[in-house]
């Protein structure tokens, strides 16, 4: 179980492949679900040129982990990895990747959109954004 | 007894500081360690509370050296 929240740019398919050699274990799981979150151009109608992310260091790292052992609690996962960026992004760049690894894939499908939600709703980031026309603190997150 | 007290994001903006510290009495809650740090200005409704780095509600009470943080609803991923 792995969660990484860090300032600086990640390839998520490297991450996942690292993660999965690092985890071993072929041919104990059948399945692997994941997920991307990436900074999108644009948001409620208004071209976004930029995001800053602030996080809640210690407590963003706590409510990570804790979602994390409440997926394994709740599905037979073998594994599951979540990284997020905080700091300064430019659309296109991967915000977060979550992913979870299980014999079957009802079980990572189940758990990978458990860490995505869960993340959304209780983890603390907030979302600054940079438009053409100004800036503002993103309110809430879609339901 | 001393209570650290932080804000985030817009809430952070709007209050022009990160972190205070406030003397506090014992038995004081997090809604009592707002109004001492913000006297005049009445809580946000959306405004979240955590205690400790866990949430927490407006009526938990603090200990001395604890972490009160306040801050508008989450918005990661």
């Amino acid at each position: 179980m792995t969660i990484s929240v860090r300032d600086t740019p990640f390839d998520p398919y490297a991450e996942l492949r690292a993660h999965q050699e690092r985890l071993g274990q072929q041919g104990k799981y059948g399945a692997m679900a994941s997920f991307v979150g990436t900074l999108r151009d644009h948001h409620q109608g208004d071209a976004v040129r930029a995001m800053t992310l602030e996080h809640y260091p210690g407590m963003t790292e706590k409510y990570l982990q804790h979602i994390v052992v409440e997926a394994r609690a709740r599905w037979p996962i073998l594994d599951a990895l979540i990284i997020h960026r905080y700091g300064a992004l430019a659309p296109g760049e991967p915000i977060m990747l979550a992913a979870a690894w299980a014999e079957h894939r009802g079980a990572a499908f189940d758990a990978c959109r458990y860490l995505v939600e869960e993340l959304k709703h209780r983890a603390p980031f907030w979302k600054h954004e940079m438009l053409d026309a100004g800036q503002r603190w993103m309110e809430r997150n879609t339901p | 007894m001393a209570v650290t007290v932080k804000y985030f994001a817009s809430l952070r903006e709007r209050l022009g500081r990160a972190e205070q510290r406030v003397e506090a009495r014992a038995g004081v809650t997090a809604a009592d360690v707002w109004a001492q740090a913000n006297p005049g200005l009445p809580l946000p409704g959306n405004i979240l509370v955590a205690v400790n780095r866990d949430y927490a509600r407006l009526d938990h009470v603090v200990r001395d050296g604890d972490e009160v943080a306040f801050f508008p609803p989450v918005t990661g991923g």
